[in-house]
């Protein structure tokens, strides 16, 4: 069964995936708007680098990240400048480095949303009168409701089984770092076969519950269109 | 006819060329510590024997989960003595094949010049935020500075302190970028090839305070029959071997 320290991991886990997704949402939400709206010539190198946490092996990102907040690198320099401390090996330091690894889920689905919106429900709003701001929250936000759901769902359970990140940037620190997916590599690295099995069980099943809610509950963007 | 007939040599030719070409290689897996004296190594030995090496690194925790589901390694170059026992007890390995190659020998470093004195009192004095280590459940390093910490009274205090690698690299890695400023790592990582640690500062670890670190190999079942896996053996408790392995910071028997 379970242990006291499994079951740390999971609050951990339960906890860092809560946060990131969260700052996610307000992060994502109007960089996706803006990349789903503007015309400018930005648009599209600033899409590729959202994207691009895509690209790099989990680890690789973690060991560049490790480098970057690190003592020597520039965000570690404005961190320390900035009386934050060095971030790796902190429960910040993980929400910062998950936040990176996730945005592409994130913003992704809200933008393609937006896009599938077109002009005419904004462009109707304002005619009756709704400022920007009014339209988007009243229009163009419940109308994009399922892909923000989608992402919020791939937000959250994109950093539950991250680990090439957390593994490097954490440094496996009870009750601070060590998330389940480190928990469960520790077991299944020292052959503690049972014990990965149980945890392992727990993920998926519990990942499979809150993903079939959520498609369930959730429409699809084509029958709200 | 005449096709089939010709058709029946150029088979045989080439079924007598892959039989040849596989007696003549070898598959082994190897500790990830032990990688770059046995790219060497293993060059030696191709250069002398005519026979062929394939190497595949990793730790050794993932190598025997996959030895057991049928990965087609024939020797094993284990970084500790734990691992082949389990293969052996498993049907999985060679017990009479099996010899001490490398001991490995500990060593607390840091990249600041001066952080780390000769002596080690820097653990005691306790002005650090992050101590680095392996983690001593998956790797035998980590276990080994576990034990150090220990038999020097120090773990129960500096436990708030200590951020686990994954294996050593990762722990060389997080001090080597000064996000931890001292850890303990293998000396072969920071060993340089005059024989001399010329970055940061360092405490090589007394032999009395952890357990040896014998890394033993082994031919596995799969390579039973395969007289280039033997012979890899031989080698690497061989004079040419043995000096490389010296020069990069291990003991020896």
């Amino acid at each position: 069964m379970l242990s006291a320290s499994d079951y740390a991991a999971i609050w951990l886990t339960l906890k860092l995936a809560g946060v990131t997704t969260i700052i996610l949402l307000l992060i994502g939400t109007p960089l996706a708007w803006w990349l789903a709206r503007t015309r400018s010539r930005w648009k599209g190198l600033i899409g590729a680098v959202v994207a691009l946490p895509l690209v790099l092996p989990p680890t690789v990102i973690g060991f560049y990240l490790l480098v970057l907040m690190g003592p020597e690198g520039s965000i570690g320099q404005f961190t320390q400048w900035a009386g934050l401390g060095l971030l790796p090996f902190t429960f910040g330091g993980l929400v910062v480095a998950s936040v990176i690894y996730s945005l592409p889920f994130v913003v992704q689905p809200i933008q393609n949303a937006f896009e599938t919106l077109g002009d005419q429900p904004l462009e109707a709003a304002a005619t009756l009168g709704a400022r920007p701001l009014d339209t988007f929250f009243t229009v163009a936000l419940p109308l994009a409701r399922p892909g923000v759901l989608t992402a919020t769902v791939l937000g959250f359970a994109h950093t539950v089984g991250e680990f090439g990140v957390v593994l490097m940037i954490g440094g496996n620190i009870p009750d601070k770092t060590r998330v389940v997916s480190v928990q469960l590599y520790d077991h299944v690295e020292a052959l503690e076969y049972v014990e990965a099995h149980w945890l392992a069980g727990g993920l998926v099943l519990f990942s499979f519950l809150v993903l079939a809610a959520l498609y369930t509950l959730n429409p699809g963007q084509s029958s709200r269109r | 006819m005449a096709y089939f007939r010709y058709f029946r040599i150029a088979l045989s030719s080439i079924l007598a060329w892959i039989t040849i070409a596989q007696a003549d290689e070898v598959h082994v897996a190897v500790g990830a510590n032990f990688a770059s004296p046995m790219k060497l190594i293993a060059a030696e030995f191709e250069k002398e024997t005519g026979h062929k090496i394939v190497l595949s690194y990793g730790t050794v925790g993932k190598f025997y989960a996959q030895i057991k589901n049928g990965a087609p390694f024939e020797v094993l170059v284990s970084s500790d003595q734990e691992t082949p026992d389990k293969l052996v007890a498993d049907g999985l390995a060679l017990e009479t094949t099996r010899r001490t190659y490398a001991i490995g020998r500990l060593v607390l470093w840091s990249a600041k010049p001066g952080f780390v004195d000769p002596n080690g009192e820097v653990l005691k004095k306790g002005e650090f935020r992050h101590l680095a280590i392996a983690n001593p459940k998956l790797a035998v390093y980590g276990a080994a500075a576990q034990e150090t910490l220990k038999r020097m009274g120090l773990w129960e205090t500096l436990a708030p302190r200590i951020v686990q690698a994954e294996n050593i690299t990762q722990a060389h890695q997080f001090v080597a970028s000064g996000n931890a400023e001292l850890g303990f790592v293998a000396l072969s990582q920071v060993i340089d090839r005059d024989g001399r640690i010329n970055t940061g500062s360092h405490w090589l670890v007394p032999a009395d305070l952890y357990p040896r670190l014998r890394q033993d190999v082994i031919v596995l079942a799969r390579g039973r029959h395969n007289p280039a896996a033997a012979a890899l053996v031989d080698y690497l408790v061989g004079s040419k071997a043995r000096a490389i392995i010296k020069s990069y910071g291990y003991g020896l028997e």
